[in-house]
């Protein structure tokens, strides 16, 4: 068995996967996938689109106690 | 790794784990390690998600992994999107952690930390874990049903109104307490409360940099207002130490429940987007660090916990709140142990985002071991403290005296010695006049913490920082849930409105959005006005009521998964989900009973209220609070007793045949990831 301590590649991945955690926690990869879907690129105004499209849903969602 | 090789090593940890647990459960007259409550838990997490969580999985569930998830047949790029289980982790468990897990453990530590370590761990083991896991595969076997909705469909139409109640009650409930946490850890600190002002112009600052500087790179800007709120509470120190400016940000209780009445109006009727979303990511960024911080330092200092295992007031005449160690320290912990709201999560936004249903296992059921964790780690924060400075800084005014002298002499004659000398050294050495009466646990938490930190990074020199940093932390994401909860309730009341009048339900209407978020406002208002203005520090009335309300959810929930199981042919198994909701409904139903009719003043609401009446200057409007929070907790405790018995009446038609057994869930089909690890 290896760790992923002395494994770089498997460092590699769980810094990556933290990375990704983090970018879906913070609605970065959502704003990447209304990039994707949308087929813009990124700029003031798309980013504006993407408030007003999540806002709705994030007014709905609950923050736990 | 060979079999036997696994065998030996599963074996290791349960005999490690029983050592621990021995250590923490029946060492008397010494202080012991905090470390013996890491492994300990550790341990426990460990074994039952490896065997419990299994069990359930494979037996009780039969998770599919041939069976494609909402997330891959409805994939839209928006809401359903299939998600990497280590990603889907870290969301579920950034949107389960609140402040729940770090103020109940800290309130439950005046019985010792005994009590409430066992409850986290077995909670949160067979309970809060179970619970969170079942209703997000049952969520996810129906394209991200809501716990309302599933409810409504597999119990029935009484059902779905009960988790309605349940849940618009739990909100008021929930932020009328969360306020009051926030006011006694804020009133006359001008150091906290300048912290905290400064987080606005911080986030709207965010806001524009988020929108015009840099589009959509949030952790980018999040990091950024992290580094302006470390200044903003650096900055803090000069407006306490500054007269001019510390005389604006001196504000009594009722004048911090006033604005924070206000801000929840404001944040929920008008547009200042700008201002709200940049203080959701801030905030979840600092309590992702701070989480992170607090688990590295306590495993590195490993402190010694001065709380004995017992104190005296597991007898209910604690000065924290009043009642025995059993029902309160149940409903006292709830996150942590088990919370009904991780329900409303657990059947949200996660389901949605579950790639595979065999990773529901470890998202459902491991982020809330992770959210466990958390409660042990605020255990442990309220135990390295002196008992007497942890009695001093929780102990309303109206127990132990309004002069230091008097509430040291109080603390101390129970057996916990302080002085009024070094209580007053205490709130020199992190930066406020006086730590006295700050019930809550925000405070006791923030002490706890600071004095850990400090000793691993600053040294005491930064005693008074690391203290306003915590501060900083809990109040910031306090407000955060009181904002998004003050939204959520009003959509939920505009929902039902819309059923009587239509233009009531439209949320882009300003005179439903006004009367709406008015209504949601007066009432968690009130209970913190309540609150504020009660002579035994709010938190004695409110925190219980908090916890059946939230314990009344974690039944519904039950009631729904216990229905399911039986319904999906799996009787035997129903006890998975049926032992929990017995303690549940026990927990509950006791704790219900003595805060409204038992003779103890401090612990009944009716027998407090004829005590006030009978006084020659009987204060009207606090017997009212008395009667009121008496029909509230009547009204849960009548919702429990409807859903179990719609539940029970339909367990028993599936049970005796006259029901086809027959869940509601959508058809199968099969998943195109099949030839990935399962996970």
């Amino acid at each position: 068995m290896t760790s992923t301590a002395n494994n770089p590649a498997g460092l590699t991945r769980a810094l990556s996967l933290l990375v990704a955690a983090l970018r879906e926690i913070f609605d970065e990869s959502a704003y990447t996938r209304f990039l994707s879907r949308t087929q813009t690129e990124s700029s003031r105004e798309a980013y504006a689109a993407f408030c007003q499209e999540c806002d709705a849903a994030r007014a709905r969602r609950p923050r736990c106690c | 790794m060979p079999k036997t090789a696994r065998i030996l090593i599963w074996i290791l940890v349960a005999l490690l784990g029983a050592l621990a647990l021995a250590t923490v459960a029946l060492h008397r007259g010494e202080q012991i390690n905090a470390m013996w409550l890491v492994v300990a838990a550790v341990c426990t997490y460990a074994l039952g998600y490896r065997f419990y969580s299994k069990f359930i999985a494979a037996q009780v569930l039969t998770l599919d992994a041939q069976r494609a998830t909402p997330a891959e047949r409805l994939e839209n790029g928006r809401d359903f999107v299939p998600t990497n289980k280590w990603v889907v982790f870290g969301h579920h468990f950034a949107a389960i952690a609140g402040p729940g897990p770090l103020v109940g453990p800290v309130l439950a530590a005046q019985f010792g930390y005994l009590p409430g370590t066992l409850w986290i761990l077995a909670g949160a083991v067979f309970g809060g874990c179970v619970q969170d896991f079942v209703i997000l595969l049952f969520s996810v076997r129906r394209d991200g049903k809501s716990l309302t909705e599933m409810a409504r469909e597999e119990v029935g139409r009484l059902g779905g109104l009960v988790a309605y109640v349940a849940v618009i009650s739990i909100i008021v409930i929930l932020l009328g307490v969360c306020a009051l946490v926030v006011v006694n850890a804020l009133k006359a600190s001008p150091w906290g409360t300048f912290t905290i002002a400064m987080t606005i112009p911080i986030a709207l600052l965010m806001g524009v940099y988020l929108r015009r500087l840099r589009p959509g790179k949030v952790l980018e800007t999040s990091a950024l207002g992290f580094v302006l709120v470390m200044l903003a509470i650096w900055g803090g120190q000069w407006a306490s130490r500054t007269p001019s400016v510390a005389t604006w940000f001196t504000l009594s209780a009722s004048a911090l429940a006033i604005l924070i009445i206000i801000y929840g109006f404001a944040a929920s009727a008008l547009p200042v987007w700008l201002l709200l979303a940049p203080r959701d990511y801030l905030s979840t960024f600092v309590k992702l660090g701070t989480i992170a911080l607090l688990a590295l330092g306590i495993v590195a200092l490993h402190p010694t916990l001065h709380m004995p295992p017992l104190t005296r007031f597991i007898d209910g005449s604690g000065p924290v709140f009043a009642g025995n160690v059993f029902p309160f320290a149940f409903i006292t912990i709830a996150c942590g142990a088990i919370s009904g709201f991780h329900a409303l999560i657990s059947s949200g936004t996660t389901p949605k985002l579950i790639r595979r249903e065999t990773q529901a296992r470890m998202v459902g059921y491991g982020a809330m071991m992770a959210e466990s964790m958390v409660a042990i780690m605020a255990m442990i924060a309220a135990c390295v403290l002196q008992p007497g400075i942890y009695f001093a800084i929780n102990s309303p005014a109206g127990i132990v005296g309004q002069a230091p002298e008097a509430a040291a002499a109080t603390i101390s004659n129970w057996g916990f010695p302080i002085t009024a000398t070094e209580m007053h050294a205490l709130a020199q050495a992190v930066g406020e006049q006086s730590l006295y009466n700050r019930t809550g646990g925000a405070p006791a938490f923030a002490v706890g913490m600071a004095h850990i930190f400090s000793n691993s990074l600053g040294g005491q020199a930064l005693m008074a920082i690391w203290y306003h940093f915590a501060i900083m932390f809990e109040a910031l994401f306090i407000l955060t849930v009181l904002d998004a909860g003050t939204r959520v309730g009003r959509f939920m009341v505009q929902d039902a409105l819309g059923h009587v009048w239509k233009p009531l339900g439209r949320t882009s209407w300003y005179p439903s959005i006004l009367a709406t978020s008015a209504l949601i406002v007066g009432a968690w208002g009130y209970f913190l006005w309540q609150g504020v203005r009660d002579p035994l520090g709010g938190i004695n009335s409110l925190w219980p009521l908090f916890g059946i309300a939230n314990q009344l959810l974690a039944t519904v929930a039950l009631c729904v998964a216990t229905t399911i199981i039986i319904k999906m042919g799996r009787p035997r198994y129903a006890p998975v989900a049926l032992v929990p909701l017995v303690w549940l409904v026990a927990v509950t139903f006791t704790a219900s009973w003595h805060k409204i009719f038992d003779p103890n003043p401090r612990i009944g609401f009716l027998s407090h209220g004829a005590q006030l009446a009978s006084s020659p200057s009987a204060n009207v409007r606090l017997i009212f609070n008395d009667r009121l929070d008496a029909v509230v907790t009547g009204t849960l405790i009548v919702m429990v007793a409807l859903i179990l018995m719609e539940s029970a009446v339909e367990w028993i038609r599936v049970l005796s045949g006259r029901k086809q057994a027959r869940v509601k869930e959508s058809p199968f089909v099969a998943t195109q990831f099949a030839s990935e690890e399962q996970g």
